[in-house]
């Protein structure tokens, strides 16, 4: 039968414009473009193209751009083409949809329903040009009260190790393996640069990178990938992932073909075989078996590094986190809906899990409920666009962010959402030495410091215009948000008044 | 005196250079105009080598002692006392390709320049050709797999 299959793209090239230079062709590991010297004109097959803009960037006269594909679907909102694309797909693989990043529908972004306060004649602003702002931030557990020695000026409570952070976002993790050794080395040049913590990921730790293991979290996961007691030592901090929010409750699954000599190394598992991260850590059923790996990897580490646990938001994610501060994480990290993935099946990516920001909210209010929210550290993920979704969400309760999407669209990621297929045409979640190459670490990692210094610089203002000159005392400050057009319940569970209240 | 080089660690192979250097080097200095309606056609000085896997561009040293200079027999290779940049005087250039089978590094073509052979090299462009400034391959590279820096002298060349 005929396949109903249509391209998602097309590919517009002003005739005017192009010159035939054959940039394009060279550029495209999806192979749409092809100089055509007979006919003299450069033709495309629009069916591979996946709207990565690599050709678009990179075209010297700038004569191309991507539409959609024009067909149109038959007006009904219910069985879009979407739908029926879908439904062409799988009548032919049987096979589950692979979707990649993070999820694409219009749930409501509740970071766009939060307005921040300024100081008006009551509370002078301040200028963070002239004063000092302070945007550093300490992550780990935290002692019940402060024991001083007056007479000596010295602190007798023992401090548990803590993780300092500059400013006050990390990079999420993303192992090697699901993005190209290239990418970490941008992040973990750029973590360094700006005194903070890019994560392994799970999958391992490759031995270029342990000169940056002071700036590193080192995450273990349910496939314990790449970990020994080297591992654990090379790292600033443990995470231990238990769920990831684009995929909440499904494990991971890195494809034999991706696994080269390189990757194989640092996984330690056998070149060309799947790398399968099982849904649940098998020695994980309980809060007490969390607390058992908690404390061993404490033990292997000596109770020298903060250990995190990373959940993904879930309905029940406030009572988890409590179970979680509970079994003796130093941090907790939780990763919301939106947040990205290298591949996931489409229909957990698009309906399981739910928005970071009701979230957030739920697992402060529960860990101040419960007093234990001085104790643990909170830490948030899942899609944080900008420097002022950091100050909404720090004003929620979180100690720092961690950022991925962002952190990748700065090295050149334009969220094609084409992971999975290995063919990323700008170096950042591929294999391929040819495009891997495509990443100079040095320009990427720049690009990322800048990002990150520009946010930092935003979150000064933003904070000095509150009249507040230090991001610890814009923690849980919910009275620095006013909401706009959320219902009741929508404000009773951020915990935040209405604008004009 | 600042030289250009290649990294072909980071060359993706695009190709850029190439553009950008034949849309300096046309009259119209326009990518469109140079590449589909200017004749004589001009001709790019740098060229990638290699594939997508492997590829590097060729560009002139500007050798100390330069070998197409030394060999040149009509006195149109010249290299400037002051800048140190090796230029070829077209109108000077008999097209007798000395100058290309003795440059240890292949930076030398001789091509179609109208209706005429010429020599094409690398004048190392920057503000203008053989001036100093940022040259236009340089600033196309997507990759900085083309740097242009101060070094003490060339290798092979001298």
């Amino acid at each position: 039968m005929l396949d109903y299959l249509l391209p998602r793209y097309k590919v517009l090239r002003d005739a005017d414009l192009c010159i035939r230079c054959g940039v394009c062709e060279r550029s495209c590991s999806n192979e749409v473009h092809r100089v055509d010297e007979e006919l003299g004109r450069v033709r495309a097959d629009h069916r591979r193209c996946v709207n990565c803009q690599r050709c678009v960037a990179m075209c010297p006269t700038g004569a191309l751009a991507i539409t959609n594909w024009p067909q149109v679907g038959n007006g009904s909102s219910n069985w879009t083409l979407e739908n029926l694309q879908d439904i062409a797909k799988q009548s032919q693989t049987g096979g589950v949809l692979l979707a990649s990043m993070g999820n694409p529908r219009p749930y409501p972004i509740y970071w766009d329903k939060l307005l921040l306060n300024a100081s008006q004649v009551t509370n002078p602003s301040i200028d963070p040009l002239r004063e000092p702002m302070e945007t550093r931030v300490f992550l780990g557990s935290r002692p019940e009260s402060l024991k001083v020695n007056e007479r000596d000026h010295r602190m007798v409570a023992n401090i548990p190790p803590q993780l300092k952070l500059d400013v006050p976002l990390m990079f999420s993790a993303m192992s090697f393996g699901s993005i190209s050794l290239s990418a970490q080395t941008a992040l973990a040049m750029a973590a360094k640069e700006l005194g903070t913590f890019f994560n392994t990921g799970e999958g391992g730790f490759h031995r270029s990178l342990r000169e940056y293991g002071d700036h590193a979290i080192v995450q273990v996961a349910s496939g314990r990938f790449g970990v020994d007691p080297d591992y654990l030592a090379a790292g600033a901090a443990i995470e231990i992932k238990i769920g990831q929010g684009a995929k909440p409750g499904i494990g991971g699954h890195l494809p034999g073909e991706k696994i080269d000599a390189e990757v194989s190394r640092t996984r330690m598992i056998p070149q060309g075989t799947d790398a399968i991260s099982p849904a649940p850590h098998h020695d994980i059923y309980s809060i007490e078996d969390l607390r058992q790996l908690i404390f061993s990897l404490k033990e292997a580490t000596r109770y020298e590094k903060p250990v995190a646990v990373k959940i993904a938001a879930v309905h029940n994610v406030a009572a988890i986190a409590s179970g979680v501060a509970r079994a003796g994480a130093d941090i907790i990290v939780v990763d919301g809906f939106r947040g990205g993935t290298g591949a996931a099946p489409k229909r957990t990516r698009d309906c399981v899990g739910i928005p970071i920001e009701l979230a957030l909210a739920a697992v402060d209010a529960r860990l101040r409920e419960e007093s234990l929210r001085s104790t643990v550290s909170l830490v948030v993920g899942g899609s944080i666009r900008n420097s002022a979704d950091i100050v909404r969400a720090v004003a929620l309760g979180a100690d720092a962010v961690y950022i991925a999407s962002a952190a990748l669209i700065a090295l050149g990621c334009h969220q094609c959402q084409d992971c999975s297929s290995g063919k990323c045409n700008w170096g950042i979640a591929t294999q391929r030495a040819d495009l891997v190459k495509r990443l100079n670490p040095e320009i990427a990692a720049e690009r990322v410091v800048n990002l990150v210094r520009a946010w930092n610089h935003e979150i000064q203002e933003l904070m000095g215009g509150m009249g507040i000159n230090a991001i610890e005392s814009l923690r849980g400050n919910r009275l620095m948000l006013r909401s706009i057009g959320l219902t009741d319940r929508e404000l009773s569970i951020l915990g935040v008044k209405h604008a004009g209240e | 005196m600042k030289r250009i080089y290649a990294l072909e660690a980071w060359c993706v192979g695009c190709k850029r250079c190439e553009v950008a250097c034949k849309t300096f080097h046309s009259r119209s200095k326009d990518a469109v105009t140079a590449f589909l309606h200017e004749q004589p056609t001009p001709r790019a000085r740098v060229r990638v080598e290699g594939d997508l896997m492997l590829s590097a561009a060729v560009n002139c040293r500007h050798c100390d002692e330069p070998k197409c200079v030394e060999g040149c027999i009509s006195g149109a290779m010249r290299k400037d006392p002051v800048t140190g940049v090796v230029t070829c005087d077209q109108s000077k250039c008999v097209g007798c390709r000395t100058c290309m089978s003795m440059c240890p590094y292949g930076c030398v073509s001789v091509q179609d320049a109208g209706g005429r052979l010429a020599a094409f090299k690398c004048d190392l462009c920057g503000d203008g050709a053989g001036t100093a400034g940022e040259p236009s391959c340089v600033a196309a590279c997507p990759n900085r797999a083309l740097i242009y820096v101060e070094s003490e002298g060339c290798e092979d060349g001298r």
